[in-house]
């Protein structure tokens, strides 16, 4: 997801989060026979980005820790999630176990400085690819299609179906985020609210003050299933927001050895493994189709 | 330079959303801290008590905290704005007059109580005392504190910008965002917003500081 500021605390979530963030961890406990295989005797051509890395030892990863399925911190500290699994999977590759990853956290707005200046090898962060953002930054991946959906309160009593019923109603997402941008450009009779956080939508749909949410599906899925049935997904995608992994511009030998590594994931079945024991374990979804990588 | 050609309508509104910010709320606090620091003077013990329960409330509390209450509290009690700028102006001002009313009773205190017993030997009220003599006499040492209120008033519009208020700070998360590759200049931007507005206003208290403030 691309919102410029993630929540810090998803308030409306807490209970639930905290309920998820515990079964997620004694999951993790039960199936960590599940993990991804590290590679043995891992062999790169010298000089090259996978060959520093497997040399030092740690993989260096940029991830959000606020949002859950994704990447969100458990009580210790650790994130879980389905991007933190994706980090696993080419750690793996790499011929590093998962405690030799390094996470740190990113928000919306250091993603890109974060990979310029080394501070992460790779950033898997709700990282949606553009155009503006590839001229800073090289993505591999996509690893994950997500899509711009509505969260509307339950029963929708607006009989709101799509992104063009929502003209004249007032709708709220998050100030800097992709999907507030597209309302505003894209449909500009809706009126738009933004604050800070998406927790605080979550507050002002619960108030009435606004009719509907707007912003990825993954991310409302997350509010949907903290609500206690107050809230519903309309479940009508109507963009397309490729999720990629980020790393140095023109490390393309880097770039090419991930997606690699994720076409492999694909098709042996770690990926939707990933899926499932993530957000698909909040969604109560089954793995989608993975979507294609792009070479571009 | 296409980059602030591009985004100069975001970039205006923002600008003059943080103005009317601050020049709303400063003109509120102001007024509302007088008030407040007259209750906090007065010879009568309930209106002291009461300013000084206010003063102490809003002093310690935090900022955000103040704009939550008003945008998500009372809501619980079936109340809310017309508007979220309406509310946020609310906050700041309730926040800031609070400060207001520090500063005018430190100038308060600063006037030599001769001045208000020389007034009273004249047979002036509470109230003639307080508007003809003291109070005068306070505001001019008050300038240069106000100074420190207003400014960091002006800063403190950007807690807005988390209530749903497109004021400068929610232009650079906008920006920031869709700009990824011009980030520096985003920044710049939006610093300059600001600073528009509080450097001017520190000339202008210096100025009207030499002008009225006196040398005892």
């Amino acid at each position: 997801m691309r919102s410029t500021r993630k929540l810090a605390a998803f308030a409306a979530l807490g209970l639930t989060l905290a309920a998820c963030s515990s079964e997620a961890g004694e999951q993790a406990a039960e199936e960590s026979a599940s993990a991804p295989t590290v590679a043995e005797d891992v062999e790169f051509p010298e000089g090259s980005t996978m060959a520093e890395i497997a040399e030092a030892g740690t993989l260096r990863v940029g991830t959000k820790i606020d949002q859950p399925g994704f990447g969100l911190a458990n009580t210790e500290g650790t994130p879980e999630g389905f991007d933190v699994e994706i980090a696993k999977i080419i750690a793996a590759e790499l011929g590093l176990s998962e405690d030799q990853i390094e996470f740190t956290e990113t928000v919306s707005a250091n993603r890109e400085p974060f990979i310029q200046q080394d501070r992460v090898d790779i950033v898997v962060a709700t990282y949606t690819i553009n155009d503006a953002r590839k001229q800073v930054v090289d993505f591999a991946g996509p690893y994950y299609e997500a899509g711009q959906d509505i969260m509307v309160a339950a029963g929708n009593p607006e009989g709101i179906e799509g992104p063009e019923d929502l003209a004249g109603k007032t709708v709220c997402s998050v100030e800097g985020s992709t999907p507030a941008q597209n309302i505003r450009d894209n449909y500009p009779e809706a009126q738009l609210t933004t604050y800070d956080v998406y927790s605080k939508c979550a507050d002002d749909l619960r108030n009435g003050n606004v009719q509907a949410v707007t912003t990825d599906n993954v991310i409302l899925t997350g509010l949907v299933a903290g609500s206690e049935g107050a809230f519903e997904l309309v479940g009508n995608p109507f963009t397309e927001e490729p999720y990629g992994i980020g790393l140095q511009l023109g490390d393309t030998e880097f770039r090419n050895f991930i997606n690699d590594v994720l076409e492999e994931s694909f098709e042996n079945g770690s990926w939707a493994d990933a899926w499932d024991r993530t957000a698909g374990a909040i969604t109560g979804e089954p793995a989608p189709e993975p979507p294609t990588v792009d070479r571009y | 330079m296409s980059f602030l050609a591009e985004n100069w309508p975001v970039l205006r509104d923002a600008f003059l959303t943080t103005l009317s910010l601050a020049l709303l709320s400063g003109l509120f606090s102001l007024l509302l801290g007088t008030v407040l620091v007259a209750m906090r003077v007065s010879p009568v013990a309930p209106l002291r008590g009461l300013a000084t329960f206010y003063v102490e409330v809003f002093r310690n509390t935090p900022l955000t905290v103040v704009f939550f209450f008003l945008v998500f509290g009372i809501v619980q009690i079936d109340l809310s704005f017309p508007s979220r700028f309406i509310a946020a102006v609310s906050a700041l001002s309730l926040y800031t007059s609070a400060f207001v009313a520090e500063a005018l009773r430190s100038g308060i205190n600063a006037v030599p109580p001769g001045q208000a017993e020389a007034a009273r030997a004249l047979g002036l009220d509470f109230g003639q005392t307080l508007r003809q003599v003291v109070l005068p006499q306070a505001f001019r040492t008050v300038v240069p504190p106000l100074g420190n209120v207003w400014i960091a008033l002006a800063k403190n519009t950007s807690i807005a910008a988390g209530f749903a208020v497109s004021d400068l700070t929610a232009a650079l998360t906008r920006l920031s965002n869709a700009n990824a590759d011009e980030l520096a200049l985003v920044f710049a931007a939006i610093v300059v917003g600001y600073l528009v507005i509080t450097l001017p206003s520190a000339a202008l208290f210096r100025l009207l500081e030499r002008r009225v403030a006196i040398v005892r």
